[in-house]
């Protein structure tokens, strides 16, 4: 009897491995393929037509695709980053406090039960010109008297956007930091104390340290479902006005469901997985890095 | 002593500061929903009027009321999309554990060539973009008649979670020492009842917070939803929302009150696996 038998890590892995290209794989290289044609939903037949790269040089020279392009990394290392900051400063904030910490760590996790588009919804309200929180409250308390163009403006909408992505999403950095936090070890941070280094020396040179790991954890999950930010952005505006606040992402649902121009969206849709693929390595990358420093690495 | 004086009088002002910089971060976290909570209960002629009206007055459930109405009067079929959400979350999050589990047990426990890119690999499958995955998904869905039904959405589900699942539960079975396995084997046990008896119970952390995440990333989904499903048999709650806009209005009331009733699950499952959900974040990140 020597029949062959696959190895044990093998039948583990086939059921992931097999929905993940049903799912996955399957569509991706479909796609790939109607990137080469000009496939338009209202006209099957053109699925079998092929015209080379000709959408990659239509969306490489398109003004509308670079400036959305710019405008998806601009959103992303923004948010990112203040993210990050405001994280830290809120897990600081909170580490500080002794008494009624689970509560304040409770209330901390509560914006991550939101469904992005729910935040969309209620950012677009909140920043309503005419009914929204922010314009009534500015008006009541005289420090306006006109209605702000909050999601008209185009500078103004993309900072409402920025907004709305990091009250979504701040949580998930403070609450990885705070766990950092917790586990600094305190003899060194005494020790420092004793040899009298400045509270940021022992922040800069001990505390960071030992949280940066938890940092990249935060980012390498964010970078996993950044394009969350879609949901939020196609609710908000849309990419308008005048697509002033257009990322790559509506400009691809546009061009595939508005225009019905598949070959084109998928184009530009792989340039975007290009992108968040270039993010997502980055961050893990940093986060072994960040561990194998630690002697943590697996 | 009036330098002490001055030192003491700096501890406290630093308290102060600290306090009054926690409370405005607490407010501006709280804020934002507690006024769509406000808003469900409150009359749409007060939701517009101008000038606001900042006292709550006249709270009543109307828009409860409206939304579980007949459809065409304001209502919308809320429980459908309820039941929907619910057959779809809790189904592709019992699929994704345990696909995840055997994925993140193989890279846990054995050793085999190309596992780091094998792992990488999977991991990418989670970096696509919903609306870039969605396009082609659409064609192919549309194709196999999965298009419009709870099967379709589950197995996309499922492959949005798998990979984070792995990666989570991967990072909990490293955490159980070998041994304990092997030490139940010679005991008599096969590698199968090793398994449920002995590391399954020690890693129960790691997959329910794996758990609670599939569990909010498919309810909260929009991107593919939205283009995955047409009509009221396969839509999820997220989608649903959209009912409560047309093209120039948007009724604030219902959709509040709907944003309400979505919220509720997720803040329930969370408080209760709250210790899970940061254990499960930090650890599988960490020693994975």
């Amino acid at each position: 009897m020597s029949r062959f038998r696959p190895p044990a890590w093998f039948v583990l892995l086939l059921p992931a491995i097999i929905i993940l290209a049903a799912v996955v794989l399957i569509p991706l290289i479909l796609s790939f393929y109607s990137s080469f044609t000009p496939y338009k939903l209202t006209r099957p037949e053109t699925l079998y037509k092929w015209i080379g790269t000709f959408n990659y040089e239509k969306a490489m020279k398109s003004v509308h695709f670079w400036s959305a392009f710019g405008r998806t990394v601009l959103l992303l290392t923004v948010a990112l980053n203040l993210e990050m900051l405001l994280g830290l400063g809120l897990a600081l904030l909170v580490n500080k406090v002794t008494y009624g910490q689970r509560a304040l760590r409770t209330i901390m996790m509560f914006p991550m039960m939101f469904s992005p588009v729910l935040v969309g919804f209620q950012f677009k309200f909140i920043f309503n010109d005419n009914v929204g929180l922010v314009n009534n409250a500015l008006q009541s308390l005289g420090l306006t008297d006109r209605a702000i163009p909050w999601l008209v403006d185009g500078q103004l909408a993309f900072f409402s956007i920025v907004v709305a992505e990091m009250w979504s999403s701040t949580a998930v950095f403070a609450i990885l930091i705070l766990a950092g936090l917790f586990a600094v070890p305190r003899d060194p941070i005494e020790a420092a104390k004793v040899d009298g280094c400045t509270p940021w020396q022992s922040f800069r040179h001990i505390t960071l340290p030992y949280v940066m790991p938890f940092i990249y954890i935060a980012l390498a999950i964010r970078s996993l479902d950044v394009a969350r930010a879609y949901d939020i952005v196609q609710i908000m505006t849309n990419g308008g006005p005048a697509r002033r606040t257009e990322l790559l992402w509506t400009l691809i649902g546009r061009t595939g469901y508005v225009d019905a121009k598949m070959g084109y969206a998928n184009a530009m849709g792989y340039i975007s997985i290009f992108l968040a693929i270039i993010f997502t390595v980055y961050f893990f990358r940093k986060l072994n890095a960040a561990r194998s420093e630690l002697g943590m690495a697996g | 002593m009036n330098e002490n004086l001055q030192h003491r009088i700096r501890a406290r002002l630093l308290k102060l500061a600290h306090f009054v910089a926690l409370f405005i971060a607490m407010a501006i976290i709280c804020v934002p929903g507690l006024w769509v909570v406000l808003n469900s209960f409150r009359p749409t002629v007060d939701i517009m009027a101008k000038p606001p009206v900042w006292i709550p007055r006249g709270l009543n459930l109307d828009n409860y009321r409206a939304m579980f109405g007949a459809v065409g009067e304001g209502g919308v079929p809320v429980l459908q999309y309820f039941t929907n959400s619910l057959i779809i979350s809790v189904t592709s999050t019992f699929i994704a554990i345990l696909v995840g589990m055997a994925g993140g047990y193989a890279f846990a426990r054995y050793r085999f060539k190309g596992k780091a890119a094998i792992f990488i690999g999977l991991m990418l499958t989670r970096a696509v973009p919903g609306v870039s995955l969605s396009l082609p998904l659409f064609i192919v869905m549309a194709k196999t008649g999965l298009i419009d039904t709870h099967m379709g959405l589950i197995l996309v589900y499922v492959a949005l979670n798998v990979p984070f699942t792995i990666w989570l539960i991967d990072g909990f079975f490293r955490q159980v020492p070998i041994d304990l396995a092997e030490a139940a084997e010679i005991d008599g046990c096969t590698r199968w009842q090793a398994f449920w008896k002995v590391e399954f119970p020690v890693a129960r952390a790691g997959v329910a917070s794996a758990g609670i995440f599939a569990f909010l990333t498919s309810w909260n989904e929009y991107a593919l939803a939205s283009q995955l499903t047409r009509s009221t048999f396969s839509k999820t709650m997220p989608v649903g929302l959209r009912d409560f806009t047309s093209e120039f209005t948007i009724n604030w009331g219902g959709m509040c009150a709907l944003a309400v009733l979505m919220i509720i699950p997720a803040l329930i499952l969370t408080f209760i696996v709250q210790k899970h959900l940061i254990a499960g974040l930090t650890f599988g990140g960490v020693k994975g």
